[in-house]
């Protein structure tokens, strides 16, 4: 991350949104907006004080899942990058109530401007890799499992947060009361692999819900019960760390986890059925992690809309092929990375991004592009010059020459809807042209 | 006659939704049914009516236009032409003395392998009961 922050052939846009996209490979026209984060970048020298001085928090339900409170003058983790905070302008009680400023009293450097306005800027861009993530299964969504009811059931992203020990705990494994838990449940596929959710396996969980099976014995000692319907442990080294997690005491139960009830004791009792025992089981357990699925971010269509891009019926957006492509999309020149395609881990991830850039690049340092040979193209002497092509192109690729229709080869991308509308049949689509087409008719038509 | 009639079907599909779903129908092993004669184009818009009547001349029972969903469409508003095109079409169709059902506008992504299958056994189906166009059609 601090590489791809100082290397020269690479400006960072944080807290910045796309809003709109044109243009074609090689020549996008991407409108960024800079939103104002109230610092001025250059001036700040990220010494941390501010932070430190802000006298409000809010919970952060970002970085540390809600399990701890942010300033409200922040930066979203230790060790983000750029290191400049930003301030959040619906919390921050300068922008609420005009009173307080205590960043910008106090700043050394001067940084802070409650008057910075977002900043609107047209990058000229030849590539574009959509990377834009995941978000998590909503767990109350599914009620049987009592999400929120609780503070001790708790999604595997917020025990990702307890175990750090940058975390709110100092990477102890405490239930709510501070004391550490003598038993834990892990849930596997809550979202996942279910009909009333998410049909699809979310593909990485099964092995963070081993690995928080490790860290829970390895830090606490408590009796682990994993609640699994299938162990998916496909990649690398994988089965070998489900075998030894296995022994080291982990009790591995072999059915969805189906319920989980909150005790007048704050004991939690999870029900499920063990598909090798064949009998239903009952445990009453201190904390429940549940492991929620991935699933598209919220916005996934605005995205999709703005890039031209397709999405796939579990709504992550759609490679060009799912086995030969899986990296390019249908637009020329848009390249996806990582779980915006849909849900893999991190060595998958890195593989997936790493040829997203090198597809990027190659396209780039080559410096020309083969088009595609089917545009459509204009017969001059057949063209009334009734312009009906015009307003159906789709790309402005059509313009009036000398009173005949003319069309722009680089921005034709071949539909042929002007080959249809034109009254005069002046126009022929290369490669689809009435004669082939009415060919291929008579083709597939002629056995009898 | 005593073999049934099997209906002859050309099923125009764009190449980056419909086309692309039957593809994936392939690939996920769903059958469809062997009536359909795919002709694929760029974009259902570049269909234009002179094409499906060339299809009835040339012995199809069924015209099938298929594209992107409004909105989804590979060049922005192509399938926009289509939604208009086609109905018109099937007016005259009636006045020709051809069944209008006989010509179906249909959306299917490229995600919706399943969806290809259904649609596509349901408009063959539907063709089976109209029996032969030759039959409707006197000269």
């Amino acid at each position: 991350m601090m590489d791809a922050g100082r290397h020269p052939n690479i400006t960072l846009l944080t807290y910045s949104e796309v809003e709109g996209v044109s243009g074609y490979l090689g020549n996008f026209t991407v409108r960024v907006r800079k939103k104002a984060r109230y610092v001025k970048e250059d001036v700040c020298t990220g010494c941390g004080l501010c932070q430190e001085k802000c006298p409000f928090k809010v919970v952060d339900d970002v970085f540390e899942a809600g399990m701890a409170k942010r300033k409200i003058i922040y930066r979203p983790f230790g060790q983000a990058i750029p290191n400049i905070p930003v301030i959040d302008r619906e919390h921050c009680v300068f922008f609420q109530k005009g009173k307080c400023g205590a960043c910008k009293k106090l700043c050394p450097a001067g940084a802070i401007d409650f008057e910075q306005q977002d900043q609107l800027l047209d990058l000229n861009v030849g590539t574009i890799i959509v990377a834009t993530g995941f978000a998590l299964w909503d767990a109350r969504k599914l009620s049987q499992y009592s999400f929120g009811k609780s503070p001790n059931i708790i999604t595997g992203e917020q025990f990702e947060r307890l175990s750090n020990a940058g975390g709110p705990t100092m990477g102890k494994i405490l239930l709510a009361n501070g004391k550490p838990p003598e038993s834990v449940a892990i849930i596997h596929c809550v979202g996942s692999r279910d009909h009333n959710a998410h049909a699809y396996c979310s593909r990485f969980c099964c092995m963070y819900a081993l690995k928080h099976a490790h860290l829970v014995r390895d830090k606490t000692g408590a009796q682990v019960y994993e609640y699994y319907m299938d162990m998916r442990t496909f990649g690398k080294g994988y089965e070998e760390f489900y075998q030894r997690v296995q022994e080291e005491g982990v009790t591995m139960v072999r059915g969805r986890g189906a319920e989980v009830q909150v005790l007048s004791d704050g004991k939690l009792r999870v029900k499920g059925e063990d598909a090798n025992l064949g009998r239903l089981v009952i445990t009453d357990v201190d904390m429940v992690v549940l492991c929620t699925a991935a699933e598209a971010q919220p916005d996934a269509d605005r995205v999709a809309a703005l890039f031209g891009l397709s999405r796939t019926a579990d709504g992550f957006f759609a490679e060009a092929h799912p086995k030969l492509r899986p990296v390019e999309t249908n637009t020329d020149g848009v390249f996806l990375a990582g779980c915006a395609q849909g849900p893999r881990d991190v060595p998958d991830t890195v593989a997936h991004a790493g040829a997203a850039a090198s597809m990027a690049l190659a396209l780039l340092d080559k410096g020309e592009v083969t088009i595609s040979p089917t545009t459509a193209s204009v017969v001059a002497e057949e063209c009334v010059g009734c312009g009906d092509c015009i307003p159906v192109c789709p790309y402005t690729a059509i313009s009036r020459v000398d009173g005949k229709a003319k069309i722009n080869a680089a921005l034709c991308k071949g539909c042929g809807t002007c080959v249809a509308t034109c009254p005069a049949g002046a126009i022929r689509a290369l490669h689809f042209t009435d004669e082939q087409i009415v060919a291929q008719i008579e083709g597939v038509l002629a056995w009898a | 006659m005593g073999v049934e009639f099997e209906p002859r079907i050309v099923a125009f599909m764009c190449n980056w939704c419909t086309y692309a779903g039957a593809d994936n129908a392939g690939v996920a092993r769903l059958e469809s049914p062997s009536n359909i004669l795919p002709i694929r184009v760029m974009c259902s818009g570049r269909i234009s009516p002179e094409m499906v009547l060339r299809a009835f001349r040339a012995g199809a029972d069924g015209v099938l236009v298929m594209g992107c969903h409004l909105g989804d469409c590979h060049y922005s508003a192509g399938n926009h032409r289509t939604v208009k095109r086609m109905p018109l079409l099937q007016n005259l169709l009636g006045y020709v003395g051809v069944n209008p059902e006989r010509l179906e506008r249909v959306w299917v992504s490229a995600s919706e392998a399943p969806r290809f299958v259904e649609v596509t056994k349901a408009f063959t189906d539907k063709i089976r009961q109209l029996g032969p166009l030759a039959q409707e059609v006197t000269e």
